[in-house]
């Protein structure tokens, strides 16, 4: 199977603090992470490569800095890694993104399946994955928490609200997953070596076939108007007491008089 | 559109620096720099004490002529006939952004032999209803319902689409903006219109939730937005309106949908499904151990509520990730939220924000939790969850 | 001399520390208060290559030098001592003795599955009557024409029980005094080697520690490692390579003391203000890094040796005296700096100066480490 998973490199937002002074976030030391949901994916097209054969190839759109992203994805098992990289796809927005992406496959050749994390933790949109199904005229199927694959029927399990679907494609279908789908491998010491040695090359917008109108900031419809922290709810009150009993009964005495249960 | 730094004015304060999200901005020369790492978010140019930052605009290369595109219409979700809770809360929210844009307000129905929820959306304030009924749409596919909404796009031309924030509407949303060329914003906690530009804007969180972006799709129709559930209120219905209803044919065929839907398994129905819920019991790792967790079964099965569960709880293997709360999970707001031995991690936060109350129990007094809670005992959740029940059983038993 | 770690150490070192963060380091106070080993951690540790660091890839290593296992050792260490004495026992205590003294079908036999990450190893020398006095070996090995007859007991092995693979030393020829001991390669499951009883030590209680007990084992004559009579030769080259190993695991311990002194010092508030504003912590805090870091480059300096192919025994040993001392002293600092925390076992500081005192005995006491290193001076 080829298989083509789309990583994105971002900032571990889960350890990024809020200045409580200026109000502002604080992003010194805040390490730089493969985003968690595409090793999810990554986990999963190493999973069907080892049940099927075939090749992984990973991908992403960034600045030079997202290479490192690109070893960690070899290290952990990937086969190939293309870095594409461009000034002209700047401040591209989900829409511009995905179509640089769609691109960059579209020159891969044949691919069977792409699999992508369900959202990236910084843009939060969940929005790539679907667009660039779009772009490449692809079946999708999104919050993927398992796949199976027989021949080319592609049958998977779909995230719902009260549950999960059971749902029933064929290849080619790009799928994004969520992270109750597996558990990520780590990469191993051979990986790493093997990782820092490899050649990954950068493709830039003269090394595709695009339309410079859809990159980068020309080609992103939506523009960020303003960035601010959210606003703090009002803290509330601590209800004191001298036992745990106590301040049980003052608390459900307030919510059943202010009938909020 | 790009930013830019007048170095002449630039004293290098370096408030840039930490101002920007994406840590694109750097010092050289005591001067700031921004680096290829730019999203042209703007967060700078507030920040700088002297102005030396601008943002400059640039010509859209594609120009389309706006005045074409009328209305506000939102997506009427639906599933065995019911209409989802969220497609209301955004005709309401919908009906206010028509109002205020002197325009009307839509309601999109696709489905198999659901004209009858016509009624329930006129009754919530929608001017309008399209309706595209097939066999091929009675369930939702991605192939089929996408097809639909962009034909009904290019005919009727909409200026504002709203789509519930939903696993379908998330599903849906990008593949249709797609299709026409336009700009999504996904997973908006509040709508608006922007004074300047008379533009629907759309507020989100990202970064997780430590930061609250506003987008706006200036040159591109529709200005489309996937909305959080629960996030804005039903409206209160008005059952004796009625509206036109504009029935459009599916140009759909079956083998056009590459997706087959085999079978919807129902893991929860009240247990866990935590978007619909009045009352959430949430327990985080400080309950000490999985058997702990009866309590919070216990508490929200006393309460009618239903169990959630930090991202740690579930990573942990303690309960299962349909009840995980957070900006990876699910996003709610009920009425009450109960958060307990849950330290108040901003992704967690940014998961049940909408809530209208929250109550935190936690031995941390310094735990963030209590920064956001309405009410909140520190303690024992070993000793304070056992002393609620007792005290909502008594309660209830009179 | 180069200062800074390359790239590839440096990617090295980033993997077991993200292993050794997320992995590790969750469980340890855990570990601690259970006395309990855990074997998904080595097998997880094993299947990421971690034993096979500096082994060549013919034997299912991946062919990197020894400052990157090195590298691996302290970064285990730091998250929980005990996990980075189960590598390091492994491999340097057993893999690193059949590489360099054993047959190439022991190799292919033996020292595949420890650097594939398969197996864990142990080294069998300490008896209850020989510690220090290594060659007072009560062991005895019976030749009987095709095998040995082994026949005795060590006590405080490192991954007793649950190794597969443990070289053992045994005399051979008691006529011939420290020249009549030889080495053997035992497996787990032979007939007649059982385990004794679980040493319930002061720390390090996530490493198994534990007594071998062999009545008329049978080992095979193609078990001997090296010849007969080398075994102590064998056993003392081992240990000044394992050396470097412990004074990896010290340091290790010591970095994790400080980095948790360092950020307590800034949090806890006394006399309205962190107590790391008074000189007094950060004076101590200083002489706390400056000890680390110059355990640190001894350490460093004798793995570099042993990568150039260089005689390091002496600096292995001055690496491991001199880490093991100050990762005392600085754990001990750390606790001081806690105050009454520092005391508590909710802290995690009590627990790594109940670990680092161990670094100071085994694998040669730090007395006999001045005695190789004042050997090598006087020569």
């Amino acid at each position: 199977m080829e298989i083509v998973v789309c990583v994105k490199q971002v900032p571990d937002t889960t350890e990024v603090k809020i200045d409580s002074v200026t109000n502002t976030l604080i992003r010194q030391g805040v390490p730089s992470i493969v985003n968690p949901f595409d090793k999810h994916a990554l986990e999963a097209a190493l999973q069907l490569k080892e049940k099927h054969g075939g090749k992984v190839t990973v991908v992403t759109m960034g600045p030079s800095q997202a290479k490192d992203a690109l070893k960690e994805c070899v290290a952990i098992g990937a086969d190939e890694a293309i870095l594409v990289s461009d000034r002209a796809f700047g401040g591209a927005d989900t829409l511009a993104t995905s179509y640089t992406l769609a691109c960059a496959i579209k020159k891969l050749g044949k691919v069977d399946m792409i699999i992508c994390g369900k959202q990236a933790i910084d843009g939060d949109t969940a929005q790539v994955g679907p667009e660039m199904a779009e772009h490449l005229d692809m079946a999708q199927v999104t919050c993927v928490s398992k796949i199976e694959v027989e021949g080319n029927q592609v049958k998977v399990e779909r995230e719902h609200e009260e549950g999960y679907e059971v749902v029933e494609t064929q290849i080619p279908v790009l799928l994004t997953v969520i992270k109750s789908i597996n558990e990520p491998r780590f990469p191993t010491i051979k990986g790493t070596m093997k990782a820092n040695k490899k050649e990954i090359p950068t493709w830039t917008a003269d090394d595709m076939e695009v339309d410079p109108g859809q990159l980068g900031l020309k080609g992103s419809p939506t523009q960020v108007r303003r960035i601010f922290t959210p606003p703090q709810r009002v803290q509330g009150e601590i209800i004191k007491s001298d036992t745990a009993r106590e301040a049980a009964a003052i608390l459900a005495g307030k919510l059943l008089t202010a009938k909020i249960v | 559109m790009a930013v830019i730094v007048n170095k002449e004015e630039c004293i290098g304060c370096s408030a840039c620096i930490s101002a920007c999200p994406f840590g694109a901005m750097v010092m050289e020369a005591d001067k700031a720099c921004i680096t290829d790492a730019c999203t042209v978010c703007g967060a700078c140019v507030d920040t700088c004490p002297v102005n030396a930052i601008t943002k400059e605009s640039e010509q859209a290369a594609v120009k389309i002529d706006k005045a074409e595109y009328k209305d506000v219409w939102v997506f009427i979700e639906q599933i065995d006939g019911q209409v989802k809770n969220v497609s209301h809360e955004l005709l309401g929210e919908g009906r206010k952004l028509a109002d205020a844009m002197g325009e009307q307000l839509a309601g999109v129905i696709i489905g198999d032999e659901v004209e009858a929820l016509s009624k329930e959306v006129f009754a919530s304030g929608a001017d309008k209803v399209y309706l595209v009924e097939a066999s091929e749409l009675k369930n939702y596919s991605t192939d089929g319902y996408t097809t639909v909404f962009a034909g009904l796009i290019n005919t009727y031309k909409p200026s504002v689409i709203l789509i519930g924030a939903t696993n379908d509407g998330r599903d849906l949303g990008p593949r249709v903006a797609c299709r026409v060329g336009t700009g999504l914003t996904a997973d908006c906690t509040n709508l608006g219109i922007d004074e300047q530009t008379g533009l629907v804007a759309w507020t989100r969180p990202a970064f997780g939730g430590n930061i609250m972006a506003t987008i706006l799709c200036p040159e591109h129709r529709p200005q489309m937005g996937t909305v959080r559930p629960k996030v804005f209120k039903r409206p209160e219905q008005d059952f004796s309106k009625s509206g036109e209803i504009i029935r459009v044919a599916s140009k759909v065929k079956g083998q056009g949908i590459r997706t087959r839907l085999l079978e919807l398994v129902k893991v929860c129905t009240t247990s866990c499904n935590l978007e619909e819920a009045e009352i959430i019991v949430s327990g985080g790792r400080g309950m000490g151990k999985p058997e702990n967790f009866r309590l919070i079964e216990e508490l929200a099965d006393v309460l009618g509520g239903v169990v959630g569960a930090s991202r740690a709880v579930v990573d942990a293997g303690w309960k299962p990730h349909y009840h995980q709360v957070g900006q990876t999970g699910k996003t709610v707001g009920p009425k009450v939220y109960f958060a307990c031995g849950i330290s108040g991690a901003i992704q967690h936060v940014a998961g049940m924000s909408s809530s209208d109350i929250i109550i935190a129990i936690n031995k941390d007094a310094d735990a963030p939790i209590f920064k956001v809670a309405d009410y909140g005992i520190i303690g024992d959740v070993a000793e304070v969850l056992p002393a609620l029940i007792e005290e909502f059983k008594k309660a209830k038993a009179c | 001399m180069q200062i800074n770690l390359t790239d590839e150490q440096k990617i090295m070192q980033k993997l077991v520390r993200d292993f050794a963060e997320k992995e590790v380091a969750p469980g340890a106070a855990e570990r601690d208060e259970k006395e309990e080993f855990s074997r998904e951690i080595a097998d997880a540790m094993g299947e990421m290559g971690f034993a096979g660091i500096c082994f060549p890839e013919k034997y299912g290593g991946a062919e990197a030098d020894v400052l990157s296992y090195i590298l691996a050792v302290e970064e285990l260490s730091r998250a929980d001592s005990g996990v980075g004495i189960t590598l390091s026992a492994t491999v340097s205590l057993c893999g690193w003795p059949i590489y360099s003294f054993g047959t190439e079908e022991q190799k292919q036999k033996y020292l595949v599955p420890l650097a594939e990450g398969a197996k864990l190893g142990a080294f069998g020398l300490t008896e209850p009557n020989a510690g220090t006095d290594a060659a007072g070996q009560q062991t005895i090995a019976e030749f009987k024409d095709d095998h040995y007859l082994l026949n005795g007991s060590k006590i405080f092995i490192t991954n007793a029980g649950e190794a597969e693979i443990y070289v053992v030393f045994a005399m051979t020829d008691r006529s011939k005094g420290v020249k009549g001991i030889s080495a053997f390669i035992v497996e787990k499951g032979m007939p007649g080697f059982s385990f004794g009883k679980k040493e319930h030590k002061m720390g390090i209680h996530s490493s198994i520690t534990n007594e071998l007990i062999f009545q008329d084992v049978k080992v095979p004559k193609g078990n001997l490692l090296g010849k007969e009579g080398e075994g102590f030769k064998i056993a003392m080259a081992t240990l000044d390579g394992g050396r470097i190993g412990v004074a990896a695991q010290a340091l290790g311990i010591a970095q994790a003391a400080l980095d948790y002194a360092v950020k307590y010092s800034k949090e806890r508030v006394q006399f309205g203000k962190p107590i790391a504003a008074n000189q007094a912590i950060a004076f101590m805090l200083a002489d706390m890094a400056t000890k680390i870091d110059a355990a640190r480059l001894l350490v460093y300096r004798a793995a570099c040796l042993k990568d150039l192919g260089l005689p390091y025994a002496k600096e292995a040993a001055m690496a491991k005296m001199f880490a093991s001392d100050i990762a005392m002293e600085v754990t001990s600092d750390a606790v001081q700096i806690f105050g009454g925390y520092g005391y508590s076992r909710e802290y995690p500081v009590e627990r790594l100066m109940r670990d680092a005192k161990i670094t100071q005995i085994y694998e040669g006491t730090n007395q006999v480490q001045r005695m190789v290193i004042s050997g090598s001076i006087l020569r």
